[in-house]
């Protein structure tokens, strides 16, 4: 990376998200994946002459939510635009879109990346319509190899919001973080799945660099086709070091669209290059404005839910660590539910997390249960958290013990109880058993009292396995040491 | 003041074939009314509530509920060529 060093790269993100709505954003046909082709269009998707679209309410309720969740400030009237380009798969020969009044603008999300929190700007996000999809038939499938296409117009029209980052990211792994926060917040307001194999969420990134301290942008290259975070990371940290090194070399970076190449792992230039201007946006003259006033803006609100980084501060108020916070706000929400449940019946919170995010997830991974079908309550948890803290079961017991709640048995003591878990901490029961041992073992108490402290860790096992493990090693150990002295 | 209008590149943008003849024609056309939108815009309209439809309301939305979409062999059946439920449709190569 020593190439790099004194250059800064500077990376704006547009993601587009789809909205699963019902139906579709202009027209009442249905939203849905994996149908069969065709199946879902009308004269409006299809862009057939005189068609008429009315938009969706409910995709402008989401879009405001989205917008909410970001941050931004909720234009309270905006417009939709024709956005003008040909091509196969948009058969009305526009997008309807948003030019220059989108429904939200100016906004940020708040990034963890390695330990720091770097806030990265929302310039916007507006409404509009997705098109279709083609599928390029002829060698191999390569698009410069096809020789038909083929086009399938269920999705033309499904609501797709586009969320346009400022160019407030530095490095690949911020790109990757703030792709990934964004999606949690898409996910957490429900109005997406947000798949990004099924293409519901995608991410273009646009990239420049220029040497620490300039002034002026470097010329800005757009990168498309990556279809994982994973890829993401990697388009961006090539694409930094490739405009260094053609800088370097001699060379410019031109403003172009480049590709990127998941199996090559670089990016190649597609020789498009299209200017806002070239696209003619004008205000599309089938729709009247949309007003969002204070009252609707106000009830929208009320239905945001917990955000993830809400979510995080709150686990932190209750003592979690910046990491253990983290990895419980992206569980699953049904396990979060217990977290709550458990901290509210008085449970530690660390201790309560750390079940959640350990031995229970585990569990429910190993034994491929949904986290909604375990009979895993709050009150439950915080039992067993509060059973390890007394010493009635020991740690190892209390996996036990979770493993019984998590098939039926019932309640943690219950569970003990029927297992035969509790641990022994009847000072006097210990004592005949570290009696028992110690008359069986004289050598060991030769050893030790010649010096040989170590020994005593053999005889704690041997009172424990005396006591089939119920024992409680700290009174075990106490016990051994003042009989031994 | 004339205003300056590559219309080859007007008329690409819009797949129109045009002649010699027909683009001076449309750039004198189009400069006209370009000339006639920078008239309007010398105009003060400081105390002009901007306008995005001619039409006086706002807000025509529809309910988030599904209606019967078109029968796919009808939709299909005025396509000049399709196959297995997709329109066919000559290569379409990104950005050519």
């Amino acid at each position: 990376m020593s190439v790099l060093e004194g250059w800064e790269a500077v990376i704006g993100i547009e993601v587009h998200v789809e909205l699963l709505t019902q139906s579709k954003m202009f027209c009442g046909c249905k939203v849905g994946f994996g149908d069969e082709p065709n199946m879902n269009v009308c004269p409006t998707c299809l862009g057939l002459p005189g068609a008429l679209p009315v938009p969706n309410r409910t995709a402008i309720e989401w879009i405001s939510k989205i917008g909410m969740a970001l941050n931004c400030e909720i234009s309270e009237t905006s417009v939709f635009h024709r956005k003008n380009y040909f091509y196969a798969d948009l058969p009305k020969n526009y997008q309807i879109s948003q030019f220059d009044i989108p429904v939200c603008h100016d906004g940020f999300l708040d990034v963890a990346v390695d330990g720091d929190t770097v806030r990265i700007g929302i310039e916007r996000a507006h409404q509009e319509e997705d098109t279709g999809k083609s599928l390029h038939m002829g060698e191999g499938g390569r698009i410069h190899a096809a020789t038909e296409t083929l086009l399938d117009f269920n999705r033309s029209g499904v609501p797709l919001v586009e969320i346009v980052s400022k160019p407030d990211i530095r490095t690949a792994a911020q790109a990757r973080a703030y792709a990934q926060e964004l999606r949690n917040v898409i996910l957490e307001l429900d109005v997406s799945d947000a798949k990004l194999e099924e293409g519901s969420m995608r991410f273009d990134a646009n990239i420049s660099v220029r040497q620490e301290g300039a002034p002026e942008f470097g010329t800005k290259v757009e990168i498309k086709n990556m279809n994982s975070f994973r890829s993401l990371e990697r388009a961006v940290a090539y694409e930094i070091e490739r405009q260094v090194d053609e800088i370097t070399s001699g060379g410019t970076v031109i403003q172009e669209t480049r590709h990127w190449d998941e199996e090559a792992g670089v990016t190649h230039g597609m020789r498009t290059k299209e200017g806002s201007s070239d696209y003619r946006y004008f205000t599309e003259p089938d729709l009247v404005p949309i007003v969002i006033d204070a009252t609707w803006q106000a009830e929208i609100r009320q239905s945001l839910p917990e955000l993830p980084a809400e979510r995080r501060a709150r686990y932190a108020d209750l003592g979690l660590d910046p990491h253990l916070a983290g990895v419980l706000a992206g569980a699953d929400a049904d396990l979060r539910a217990v977290f709550d449940h458990a901290v509210d019946a008085g449970a530690d919170a660390k201790a309560a997390a750390i079940w959640i995010t350990g031995e229970v997830t585990a569990w429910l991974r190993r034994e491929d249960t949904a986290p909604g079908d375990s009979p895993l309550t709050g009150e439950w948890l915080a039992a067993l958290v509060a059973m390890v803290s007394d010493s009635k079961v020991s740690a190892s017991a209390a996996k036990d013990v979770l493993d019984g709640v998590m098939r039926g048995e019932g309640a943690p003591e219950a569970v003990a109880e029927g297992r035969d878990l509790i641990q022994i901490s009847d000072a006097g029961a210990i004592a005949a058993a570290v009696d028992e041992v110690l008359a069986a073992n004289p050598d060991a108490v030769e050893r030790y009292q010649a010096g040989e402290q170590k020994v005593v860790g053999f005889l704690v096992g041997q009172v424990m396995r005396a006591t089939q493990g119920k024992a409680e090693p700290k009174l075990v150990n106490e016990l051994l040491r003042e009989k031994l002295s | 003041m004339p205003i300056d209008i590559d219309i080859a590149h007007v008329a690409r943008l819009a797949r129109l074939a045009l002649t010699e003849e027909e683009l001076e024609g449309y750039r004198r056309q189009l400069g006209d009314i370009l000339e006639h939108a920078a008239h309007v815009q010398d105009l003060d309209t400081s105390s002009v509530t901007p306008t995005a439809h001619p039409l006086g309301f706002v807000n025509a939305f529809r309910d988030d509920e599904v209606c019967p979409s078109l029968e796919r062999a009808e939709v299909l059946a005025a396509a000049p060529e399709a196959r297995e439920g997709y329109f066919v449709v000559p290569p379409a190569l990104e950005g050519s």
